[in-house]
């Protein structure tokens, strides 16, 4: 060996071995119970979209990333497959799929790319595209299939109003809780997730299993979605104290629509999140309290979405009020 | 024992420090232990010869910064060591020393923190008078992951790093000193906890294993739960920190009457033949000692001097052993270069390691954007480069690289500063 041939660089000479690829994956990997259960209670329309939403989401970064950046092609890091799953799993399994590819677009091309790719988005990109569909395809985007009868269903499928969906309306017009009880599913169907719904949100078991695994595997921290689904315990808790009639449970709230799905991949996304852990929880607390203000008080049935997005364009304030404790500032004179 | 080299390169600067001054001349005989070199400067330490021979040149050598630094060259011819040099093996436990005069012996025996700091040892005994110590802490943490020295030494001189301890405690005049050893070394901690119940005032803590302890504000913090100040040394908490290896020597020098010429250094690497705690003789060249251990492996890419988070990447096999060289460690070609920098994903994980709580990705982002005011208020000037954040960040960013860059501009604001 020649000496000339020795490497020298600065300290630290050993890596941690954790990589942005590793990263994607593992979050890919915990998105798959949620994606099974979706197969299975939506059949072939999930499937189907679910694969339209990535593969457009990778080739629109992918011609972004070679024809306009001019620079090296990344699709294979994993980031674009995370936001087609994700945006997958926020529409109703009966999208056309033309509105799907349309989603991507705006996901991949407005929200990530135009801000310079991975990194620099400021809001969530899945979100940014699930919001542009529910505006601009009202209709299609509140239709909701039935689950499993609905299997091989294409088009036409049978449609149902989602739990919370019947919940708005119902106390709009002016119905007690108690007179909606036999039309609201009950909790078990809630958790394993037979109700109508956006693809991947419907299983509160499929996402808990994939939350637990990201945390294992460090991937997220539990300060986001701990204080997010805390904090919507704790308001829509005070809200049914105060009048059971008006105001339905706060289990219900948390396995409803989609919470979990947003506490646990969405609000993580460690890209538009505070980067400190007290920060982490005021965003946290932030998502909780638009959540529940948007469901109950608002205009649509479900805030989770409006709430993370919000939240995101505080991330930049959170990160300048909220510091990591210093060491040594304790005792400062 | 390691075989005492044919010609032994001891640089002037060894030290946290100013450089020493030389003593002796081209063609001076010069025996084992014999004082070669001056530390005048306050903060600046002693050299010792550590062989027997003649001086045949003061000249520049590669040291482990990679610049040329002078030195005191030595052809050696046997092992002769100065006279009052105590060889045998026997245990003195006493010192009858008062308190000023270990320290001067500490000063002139050249003795400087031996975790890899250098800091002069007698300076850190040197209270200022309106500050009172309270703790001794021995570092028995091994400051970074595949260094064992300190942990062979804890096991086969626990005694020594006891006595040495004793005479810290009574240079500092504190009665309470605590050896901090974290808890995958479970036989030291046994081994030191039997030994330390015949000494006054010295315990033994087990820790939890976590890096970087072996830094000395966390390790105040993590045994007495005290934080140092920002910008503010260990006696401002009435804490003062020393390695085992550093008590080893005090041992040596104080009962002994031995300078420092010689350290433990741990020589390891996936494809060495012979990875093993060495005992070398200061200013042997590296590329001797890897010789001993088993030679260099074909598949070699970088050398480090010192641990692998903190350590330097030797570019000459031939610059020599230092005072501060606790390792020399072998990385294999394939582990030798860094991985691909991408994108900041933010993902934090860079700000929950951080042991000073700042936010490096943030530093990261002042040091390339050139904003260095900015940096100096987010406190860069306590990054204690531990390299942590750069371990973890999953885009391989050079995330360190910044804060040094931060850290050398913000020094020159500050001192633009203090000069006007």
């Amino acid at each position: 060996m020649n000496d000339n041939l020795l490497t020298v660089s600065l300290s630290p000479h050993i890596h941690g071995n954790m990589n942005v690829r590793k990263i994607m994956w593992g979050v890919i990997i915990a998105l798959i119970p949620a994606m099974l259960v979706s197969f299975w209670y939506f059949g072939v329309g999930a499937f189907l979209l679910t694969l339209i939403a990535v593969a457009s989401c990778l080739i629109f970064e992918f011609l972004i990333q070679k024809y306009f950046f001019k620079g090296d092609v990344t699709i294979t890091d994993g980031s674009a497959i995370v936001t087609g799953l994700l945006l997958a799993f926020n529409v109703p399994s009966s999208l056309p799929w033309w509105q799907m590819i349309l989603g991507g677009l705006v996901s991949i091309g407005i929200a990530k790319m135009s801000f310079g790719g991975l990194g620099k988005n400021p809001f969530n990109p899945a979100l940014i595209g699930r919001v542009f569909l529910l505006i601009s395809f009202p209709v299609d985007m509140t239709s909701w299939p039935l689950p499993i009868e609905n299997r091989l269903v294409l088009v036409d499928a049978l449609t149902g109003p989602t739990a919370l969906g019947v919940l708005k309306e119902g106390i709009a017009n002016g119905q007690t809780i108690s007179d909606l009880a036999k039309e609201l599913p009950d909790y078990s169907r809630m958790f394993f997730g037979n109700i109508g719904g956006s693809v991947g949100e419907v299983s509160a078991i499929a996402i808990l299993i994939g939350g637990i695994y990201m945390l294992y595997r460090k991937i997220i921290s539990w300060h986001i979605p701990l204080s997010y689904i805390l904090t919507v315990v704790l308001f829509s808790g005070i809200l049914w104290i105060i009048n059971p009639e008006k105001y339905i449970d706060p289990l219900f709230h948390v396995l409803a629509g989609g919470l979990l799905l947003g506490a646990i991949f969405m609000a993580t996304d460690m890209v538009s999140s505070p980067m400190t852990f007290p920060g982490m929880l005021v965003f946290g607390v932030g998502c909780g309290v638009l959540t529940v203000l948007i469901r109950v008080f608002g205009a649509y049935p479900e805030g989770v979405s409006f709430a993370i997005l919000i939240m995101n364009a505080f991330t930049p304030l959170i990160n300048k009020g909220f510091k990591p404790k210093r060491f040594g500032e304790v005792i400062k004179k | 024992m390691f075989p005492i080299p044919k010609t032994a390169s001891i640089p002037l600067g060894q030290v946290l420090g100013a450089p020493s001054v030389s003593l002796v001349n081209k063609g001076d005989r010069v025996k084992v232990g014999q004082l070669i070199a001056k530390g005048e400067a306050f903060i600046s330490a002693n050299v010792h010869s550590s062989v027997s021979g003649i001086v045949t040149k003061i000249d520049e050598v590669t040291d482990t910064s990679g610049y040329k630094k002078p030195a005191i060259i030595i052809e050696s011819d046997g092992d002769e060591w100065m006279e009052g040099i105590d060889t045998s093996p026997e245990i003195i436990r006493d010192c009858a020393l008062t308190a000023e005069e270990i320290i001067v012996k500490i000063k002139e025996s050249g003795i400087v923190g031996l975790g890899g700091a250098t800091f002069p040892s007698h300076v850190k005994l040197m209270i200022p008078k309106d500050k009172k110590a309270d703790y001794l802490i021995i570092n028995g943490v091994e400051c970074e992951p595949y260094l064992t020295s300190d942990h062979r030494l804890m096991l086969e001189k626990g005694e020594q790093i006891l006595i040495g301890t004793s005479i810290l405690m009574k240079a500092l005049g504190v009665d309470k000193a605590i050896v901090g050893i974290e808890n995958n070394k479970a036989d030291a901690i046994d081994h030191l906890s039997k030994l330390a119940a015949g000494f006054k005032g010295i315990s033994v803590q087990g820790l939890k294993v976590k890096y970087p302890q072996g830094g000395e504000k966390q390790l105040i913090k993590a045994l007495v739960n005290r934080e140092v100040p920002s910008g503010r040394l260990p006696i401002e908490v009435g804490c003062v920190v020393n390695n085992v290896g550093t008590a080893y020597a005090v041992y040596e020098a104080v009962q002994k009457n031995k300078p420092l010429f010689e350290r433990i250094v741990t020589v390891t690497g996936k494809e060495l033949s012979q990875a093993a705690n060495y005992l070398v003789r200061i200013g042997t060249p590296v590329s001797e000692v890897i010789q001993k251990a088993g030679g260099v492996p074909e598949d070699t890419g970088k050398v480090v001097n010192g641990g692998p988070m903190m350590g330097k990447s030797l570019n000459s096999l031939e610059s020599p052993v230092t005072k501060g060289t606790s390792g020399i460690i072998l990385f294999r070609a394939s582990e030798s270069r860094r991985g691909k920098t991408v994108s900041c994903i933010r993902c934090a994980k860079c700000v929950s390691v951080c042991p000073m709580g700042l936010e490096p990705y943030l530093l990261a982002q002042f040091g390339e954007s050139q904003r260095y005011e900015d940096a100096e208020k987010n406190r860069v000037m306590d990054c204690i480069e531990c390299g942590s954040c750069a371990y973890v960040c999953p885009s391989y960013r050079p995330l360190l690289d910044y804060i040094r860059m931060n850290k050398t501009q913000v020094g020159k604001l500050i001192r633009s500063r203090t000069n006007k």
